[in-house]
C-alpha cells in the first residue's frame, strides 16, 4: 500500500497540477462568472497544496540526499533530462509555495474584480513554476523554470499594479534578467566540462580556482539580485509598492527564497572553494543588509516600502547564515526563510486590508486604527512582534540560531547582526504605533470596518503558524538535519583539481 | 498527578485563562473575565505554594518538557528547574499577581478594556512563570522578552494617549538594547560550553575561569568578565539600571495595577533574579561584580534624588522602585545574592502595597495624581492610610518591618565587601537611606496629613503639567483631557472615599507580609540552607556573605536581636532624620521647600531634566538613527544605487542606442558601403591569422 502511494510522481503533480489548474481557470473563468472563477481557482490551489503534503509525510528525515526522484529523458541530443527530486532544503520551500498560493487566492477573493481569471491563473501557474525551481535537479530545466517565473510576476505587477507599475516592472525584469543571463553562461560552461546538465555531475566536477571564482560570480549575480542582497536590492521596494497584495505576498514569501535556495543548490556546492573565498565578502554584504537596510526602513513613509526594506534586512540573516558554514547557522538561515514567508505574507496582507479600505499605503494617512478595527489591530501587533523577532513567534527562531552561531564565528559579526533586535523592533513598532495607536486620525479611519470573515480566516491561519513554529520549530528543522549535515560535509571538501591534473 | 504535570499546569493555567478571555472577550460577560483569570492565577498560586513546601523539604527537579529544536549536536529544550529559588519566585509572582487581579476588579471597573486588561495580566503571569521556572537560557530569553511584550501592551493599554504609546515604544526599545547584550551573552555561553542548559553550563564554567578572549586586537579580556557583563546588560534593561533606566518612569502611563505588578514587584526584578541564578558564572569574575555593584550604587542613589522633586504620586513610587532595584543590584555585586533575592521578595510585597495604595488614593481623588492637590486623606481613607504607612515604614527600613531586614543586610554586606567600587557603593547606599526616607515621607505627609488642598480651586494647567511631564513625543499632539481616568479630579466640595473591599482586601493582604516576612524568613534565606546548592558563592574570593553570617550568629543571634540592634545603627539614624526633615519641611514649615527650590535653580534644573538622559537619547540615538537612515536612503539607495548605477546604466544604454540608431539611416547605399567595409575587414582578418 505504502509503495503505491510513494510511487506516484508527487513532484510532477506538485508542479503541473497548479499549472493545469491555472489553465482551467483561464478557460472556464471570466469576469462575468466571478464566483465560478474564484471557486475553481480555490479548488485548484487546494488540490495543489494537498498533493505536496505526502512529500512531508513520506520524507525520510535520516536521508540527506535527494528523495522522490523522477528521471525522464527530455532532449537526448543535449543530454537534458526531466529530473526532479527534493531534499531537506527544498521540501519546506515546496510546502511554503503551495500553501502561500492558497492564501493568495483567498486573499484576492472579492478584492480583484477585473480580469479575475487571469489573476488567479497567473498565481496558480507561478506556483507550479516556482515549485519547479525548487525541485529540479537538471540545470537547464531549472533555468527554464527560473526564467519562466518572471513572466507571470511581470504580468501580475504590470496588469494589476499601482500607478508607477511600468517603471517597477521594467526595473524588476531587467535587474533579474541581467543576473540570470550570467547564470546561463555558467551552465553552458559546466555543460562543456561534463557533457551533462545533471546537477549531481556538477557537484563532483573538479574545477580550478579561477573557474570556480567565475562560476560563483555568475551565480552570485543571479541569486543576489533575487534575494536581494545589498547593493542590488533597489528593485524590490519599487516592485512591492506597485504590486497588488497577492503579488507582494508571493514576491516576499517565495520569490526571494528562490535566490537563497539557489545559493545552497548551485553556487555553493558547485564552487565550494570560491564560496569559502568569498565568504567574508558575503558576510559583510549580509551585515550591511541587516544594519543599513534596517536604518533605511526606519525612515520610510510608505508601509509597503517599509516592509520591503524589512524583508531585505531579514534576508540578510539568510545569506549570513549560509556563509558561516556551520550547521546551526545554516539551519537558522533556512528557518528564517520559512518564517519570513509567513510573517512577510501576513504583513503585506495587513497592508492590503488597510489599502482595500482607504486606498493609501502612506503611514501618515492612518492613526488610531485600533479604535475602529480592534481585531485587525490585534493581528497586526502580533505580526509586528513576529517581525521584530519576539521569542514565541517563528521570527525569533532563525535570527536566534544565526546570531548564536555568529558569536562562535566572530563576535563582531554577531554584534552587528544582533542590532536587528533594536532596529527591527524600532522600525516595525514605530510604524505600528503611528498606524494603529493613538486617537482616530481622520474620517477615513473613523469609517473603517473591522475584518470580514475571509480576512480573519487567512490572518488567523498565519497567526497560528507563526506562533506554532515559534513554540515548536522542530518540524521545520528535523527535515533538514541530515541534508544540512551532508551539505556541510560536501562544502568542507575542496574541489580544486589535485596537483598535476 | 505527578509533580511534572503539576508544574506544567502552573504556567499553563494563567495562559489558558488569558487566551480564553483574550480571544472571546466580546462574547463573554465582564464577570467571566475576572472569574476565569482569578481562578487561573489562584490555582497557580496554590500549586506554587505547594511546590515551595515541597522544595523546602528537599524536592528539586531539573527536567525537559519537550525538545524545541535540535541542530547538529546542540539541543534546545523547554524545561523546568525547580528549587527553592524558583519556588520562592513562583510564590511571590503568583501571590502579587493574585492580589493585583482582585484589586483590578475595583480599579478598572469603569474601563471599556476591562476584559482585555485581565487577559494581559494573566498572560504576564504565564510569561513571568516561564522565566523563573526555566532550566535553560533559551527559555529564559523567551520569558524575558515575553514579559517585555506584556509590559509593552500594558503601558500602552490606553492606546489613544500619545504619552502612553510613546512610553510603551520607548520601554520596548530600551529593553531591546538590554536584550541585545543579553543575547550576545547567551551566544558566548553557548559557544564556550556548547550548551544552553543551566546545569551543564554551571558545571563547565569553573574550567573556563582562566580563559581570555580577544575581541579587539591586542586585548585579552577574561571570558567570564565579558560574558557576565553582556548578560548583565540584559539585566540593566529589564531591571532598569542606569543608563537603561529611562523607560521605567514613563511606564507609569499604564494603569496603576500593572505598575504595581510589573513595574515594581515582579518583572523589573527579573534582572536581579537572573544574576542570582547565574551566580556560578558571576562568581568567576570580580571585574563583572564590581561593574554590577557600581551601576547598582549609581542607580540606588541618583534615582532616589529624582524622587524628591516629583509631584505625581506614581512617579515618586516609580523612582523609589528604581532606587530599590539599585540596592538589589549592589547586593548582587557584593556576592550577597541571597540578600538581593531576599530584598527582591520583601520589596515585592511592600512596593506592590505602596503602588496599590497609590492607586486607591488616585481613585479616591477621582484620578488626580498630583500630591500637591491632596492632604488629610487619613480621615477619609483609613485602610489605605494605615496600609500605606506600613508600606512606607517597610520601605525606609524601620526595624522589625520586612524592608529593614533586607535593606540592612544589603548595607552590611556592602560594608563587608572589598571588591573595587565597594567604598563608593557603601556611601551611596547609606546616603540612599536618608533620601528614601525623605521622599517616602514627603509623599506620605502630603497625601495623608496636612490641609485638604483639593478644596482650594487651582488654575487648571497646573495639574495638567504634573501629569504630562513625560518627555516630548516626536509626533506629540497636545493632550487635552482625554478619555479614561486622566481627567477631572476631585471637586472642591467633594469628599474622597475609600474604595470597596476588592481594593482594600489586597492592601491588607499585602500589608501583612510587608510587615512580617522579613522577620520570618531572614534566618532561613540568608543564614540557613534555603539557597544551598542554588546560589553559589566563592567564600575565599568574596567573603562578605560568610562574614555577614558570622556576625549574625555571633552577635545578633535572632531576627529580634537584629531589629533591636538596628535601632542604634547608622542607617536607622539616617532614616529617622530623613523622616524628621520631611516632616519639618512639609508639615511644619511648608514655605521652606519652596524657598530652597527657588534658591537652587541649577540642581533643580538638573533633577527636573532627569540628568538629561531622555534628551540625550532622543537627540542622539533616536534622532541620530533617523538621520542616518534618511541619509542612507536618500544618498545610498536613491542617488548612488538607483541614480548612478541602475538608472545610470539605463540612460547610458539609451544614449548608446540613440547614437547607434543613427546608423540605421534607411539608405541602401549606406548599408551596402558598410557591408563592403565589413567584408573587407573580415577577409583581412582571415588572411592575417592564416
Amino acid at each position: 500500500m505504502q509503495a503505491t502511494i510513494l510511487s506516484l510522481p508527487w513532484l510532477s503533480l506538485a508542479i503541473w497540477l497548479p499549472i493545469v489548474a491555472g489553465i482551467i481557470v483561464l478557460m472556464l473563468g471570466s469576469d462575468q462568472k466571478p464566483t465560478l472563477t474564484r471557486w475553481v481557482a480555490l479548488i485548484g490551489s487546494l488540490i495543489s497544496f494537498v498533493v505536496t503534503i505526502p512529500l512531508y509525510t513520506g520524507f525520510d528525515h535520516k536521508d540527506g540526499f535527494f528523495q522522490f526522484e523522477e528521471l525522464l529523458s527530455w532532449v537526448p541530443a543535449f543530454n537534458m533530462h526531466y529530473h526532479l527530486g527534493i531534499d531537506g532544503f527544498s521540501l519546506p520551500l515546496v510546502l511554503l509555495t503551495s500553501f502561500t498560493t492558497v492564501i493568495v487566492v483567498i486573499a484576492a477573493w472579492e478584492v480583484i474584480t477585473k480580469q479575475i481569471a487571469q489573476y488567479m491563473a497567473a498565481f496558480l501557474i507561478m506556483s507550479g513554476i516556482m515549485i519547479g525551481v525548487f525541485t529540479t535537479l537538471d540545470a537547464l530545466l531549472y533555468y527554464v523554470f527560473w526564467e519562466a517565473m518572471l513572466i507571470p510576476m511581470f504580468l501580475v505587477i504590470g496588469v494589476w499594479g499601482g500607478p508607477n507599475r511600468v517603471y517597477a516592472t521594467v526595473k524588476f525584469f531587467l535587474y533579474t534578467l541581467l543576473g540570470s543571463l550570467l547564470m546561463l553562461v555558467a551552465f553552458i560552461y559546466l555543460y562543456h566540462q561534463t557533457g551533462s546538465f545533471e546537477l549531481a555531475d556538477y557537484y563532483l566536477l573538479p574545477l580550478s580556482f579561477k573557474a570556480q571564482i567565475l562560476i560563483f560570480i555568475a551565480f552570485f549575480m543571479a541569486f543576489a539580485v533575487k534575494i536581494p542582497m545589498w547593493p542590488v536590492h533597489t528593485w524590490l521596494p519599487d516592485a512591492h509598492v506597485e504590486a497588488p497584495t497577492g503579488g507582494s505576498v508571493v514576491l516576499a514569501a517565495i520569490a526571494l527564497k528562490l535566490g537563497g535556495y539557489s545559493f545552497l543548490r548551485f553556487a555553493m556546492p558547485i564552487a565550494p572553494d570560491a564560496a569559502h573565498y568569498f565568504s567574508t565578502t558575503m558576510i559583510v554584504l549580509s551585515l550591511i543588509a541587516v544594519v543599513y537596510i534596517a536604518l533605511v526602513a526606519l525612515v520610510q513613509k510608505d508601509m509597503k516600502k517599509l516592509i520591503a526594506y524589512s524583508s531585505i534586512s531579514h534576508m540578510g540573516f539568510v545569506t549570513l547564515g549560509f556563509f558561516m558554514f556551520g550547521q546551526l547557522a545554516l539551519e537558522g538561515a533556512m528557518v528564517q526563510m520559512i518564517s519570513h514567508g509567513f510573517i512577510s505574507s501576513a504583513m503585506f496582507l495587513c497592508v492590503g486590508v488597510l489599502y482595500d479600505r482607504v486606498h493609501s499605503r502612506e503611514i501618515s494617512a492612518y492613526g488610531g486604527v485600533v479604535n475602529t478595527m480592534p481585531v485587525f489591530a490585534a493581528f497586526a501587533v502580533l505580526f509586528a512582534m513576529a517581525n521584530s523577532g519576539l521569542p514565541g513567534t517563528s521570527g525569533f527562531v532563525g535570527e536566534f540560531m544565526v546570531i548564536l552561531a555568529a558569536v562562535k564565528f566572530n563576535f563582531w559579526v554577531a554584534f552587528f547582526a544582533a542590532t536587528t533586535l533594536i532596529f527591527g523592533a524600532a522600525y516595525t513598532l514605530w510604524m505600528t504605533k503611528r498606524v494603529f495607536f493613538g486617537e482616530v486620525a481622520n474620517h477615513h479611519v473613523a469609517e473603517l470596518a473591522d475584518l470580514n470573515k475571509r480576512e480573519f480566516f487567512i490572518l488567523a491561519i498565519l497567526a497560528v503558524l507563526v506562533i506554532g513554529f515559534g513554540v515548536y520549530p522542530q518540524p521545520i528543522t528535523e527535515v533538514m538535519q541530515a541534508t544540512s549535515a551532508e551539505f556541510l560535509k560536501h562544502m568542507a571538501i575542496s574541489k580544486l583539481p589535485v596537483a598535476g591534473y | 498527578m505527578n509533580m511534572k504535570t503539576l508544574l506544567i499546569l502552573i504556567p499553563l493555567l494563567p495562559l489558558f485563562s488569558a487566551a480564553i478571555v483574550g480571544i472571546f472577550r466580546n462574547y463573554l460577560p465582564r464577570s467571566a473575565a475576572h472569574v476565569l483569570t482569578i481562578a487561573g492565577v489562584a490555582a497557580a498560586f496554590g500549586l506554587s505554594a505547594y511546590v515551595l513546601n515541597q522544595t523546602m523539604h528537599g524536592f528539586t527537579l531539573n527536567e525537559a518538557v519537550y525538545t524545541w529544536l535540535n541542530s547538529g549536536d546542540i539541543h534546545f529544550e523547554v524545561g523546568f528547574l525547580i528549587d527553592n529559588l524558583t519556588a520562592m519566585m513562583m510564590v511571590v509572582v503568583t501571590f502579587v499577581s493574585l492580589m493585583v487581579h482582585i484589586y483590578t476588579i475595583g480599579y478598572m471597573a469603569e474601563d471599556p478594556g476591562y476584559s482585555r486588561f485581565f487577559s494581559y495580566i494573566s498572560l504576564f503571569t504565564f510569561s513571568m512563570l516561564m522565566l523563573v521556572m526555566s532550566n535553560n537560557f533559551m527559555q529564559l530569553f523567551f520569558g524575558w522578552e515575553a514579559v517585555g511584550l506584556v509590559s509593552y501592551l500594558l503601558i500602552g493599554f490606553w492606546f489613544t494617549r500619545p504619552t502612553a504609546i510613546y512610553a510603551n515604544l520607548k520601554a520596548f526599545l530600551v529593553n531591546r538594547v538590554g536584550d541585545f547584550g543579553f543575547l550576545l551573552g547567551i551566544g558566548m555561553v553557548l559557544y564556550y560550553t556548547g550548551s544552553l542548559d543551566y546545569k551543564t553550563v554551571f558545571e563547565l564554567a569553573p574550567q573556563l575561569a582562566g580563559h581570555t578572549v580577544s575581541l579587539l586586537p591586542n586585548t585579552e579580556w577574561s571570558l567570564m568578565t565579558v560574558t557576565c557583563i553582556l548578560l548583565f546588560i540584559g539585566a540593566m534593561g529589564k531591571s532598569a539600571q542606569v543608563p537603561l533606566h529611562v523607560w521605567l518612569p514613563d511606564s507609569m502611563e499604564g494603569p496603576t495595577p500593572i505598575s504595581a505588578l510589573i513595574h515594581a514587584a515582579t518583572m523589573v526584578t527579573a534582572g536581579i533574579f537572573m544574576v542570582a541564578r547565574m551566580s556560578p558564572l558571576f562568581e568567576l569574575s570580580t571585574t563583572a561584580l564590581s561593574t554590577v555593584m557600581v551601576i547598582g550604587a549609581i542607580t540606588a542613589l541618583f534615582m532616589g534624588f529624582l524622587g524628591i522633586i516629583q509631584n505625581d504620586i506614581k512617579r515618586i513610587v516609580a523612582y523609589s522602585t528604581l532606587s530599590q532595584l539599585g540596592y538589589m543590584t549592589v547586593a548582587l555585586g557584593a556576592s550577597a545574592y541571597s540578600v538581593a533575592i531576599f530584598h527582591l521578595m520583601t520589596h515585592a510585597f511592600f512596593k506592590a502595597l505602596l503602588f496599590l495604595g497609590a492607586g486607591a488614593v488616585i481613585m479616591g481623588m477621582h484620578h488626580d495624581q498630583d500630591i500637591r492637590n491632596m492632604g488629610n486623606l487619613k480621615k477619609y481613607m483609613p485602610i489605605t492610610w494605615i496600609t500605606s504607612l506600613i508600606g512606607s515604614l517597610a520601605l525606609i527600613g524601620t526595624p522589625f518591618f520586612a524592608g529593614f531586614y533586607s535593606k540592612d543586610s544589603i548595607i552590611e554586606a556592602v560594608a563587608l565587601s572589598h571588591i573595587p567600587g565597594s567604598g563608593f557603593a557603601y556611601v551611596a547606599v547609606m546616603a540612599g537611606v536618608f533620601v528614601t526616607a525623605f521622599y517616602s515621607f514627603r509623599l506620605y505627609f502630603l497625601v495623608f496629613h496636612g490641609d485638604e488642598k483639593w478644596r482650594v480651586v487651582k488654575p487648571h494647567d497646573d495639574h495638567a503639567h504634573a501629569k504630562h511631564d513625560a518627555t516630548p513625543v516626536d509626533d506629540h499632539h497636545a493632550t487635552q483631557d482625554d478619555a479614561h481616568d486622566h481627567h477631572h479630579g476631585l471637586g472642591p466640595h467633594d469628599d474622597p472615599h475609600e474604595p470597596g473591599w476588592v481594593v482594600t482586601l489586597p492592601l491588607v493582604l499585602l500589608a501583612i507580609p510587608s510587615f512580617l516576612v522579613g522577620y520570618v524568613a531572614i534566618e532561613a534565606m540568608l543564614y540557613g540552607d534555603f539557597f544551598k546548592g542554588v546560589i553559589f558563592v566563592d567564600d575565599h574570593i568574596h567573603p562578605a556573605m560568610s562574614h555577614l553570617a558570622h556576625h549574625y550568629h555571633t552577635f545578633l543571634h535572632s531576627p529580634a536581636g537584629m531589629a533591636l540592634h538596628g535601632f542604634s545603627s547608622i542607617p536607622f539614624v539616617l532614616a529617622a532624620s530623613g523622616v524628621a526633615l520631611s516632616w519639618f519641611f512639609y508639615m511644619k514649615r511648608p514655605d521652606l521647600p519652596a524657598a530652597i527650590y527657588r534658591r537652587s535653580r541649577l540642581i533643580v534644573c538638573v533633577l527636573e531634566h532627569k540628568y538629561g538622559f531622555d534628551q540625550f537619547n532622543e537627540t542622539y540615538f533616536a534622532g541620530g538613527s533617523r538621520k542616518v537612515g534618511a541619509w542612507l536612503w536618500k544618498f545610498g539607495d536613491i542617488t548612488l544605487i538607483d541614480g548612478a548605477m541602475v538608472n545610470g546604466t539605463a540612460q547610458f544604454m539609451g544614449k548608446i542606442a540613440s547614437k547607434v540608431r543613427q546608423l540605421q539611416s534607411g539608405l541602401i547605399y549606406h548599408y551596402a558601403f558598410a557591408m563592403i567595409i565589413g567584408v573587407f575587414l573580415f577577409m583581412t582578418f582571415l588572411i592575417k591569422i592564416n
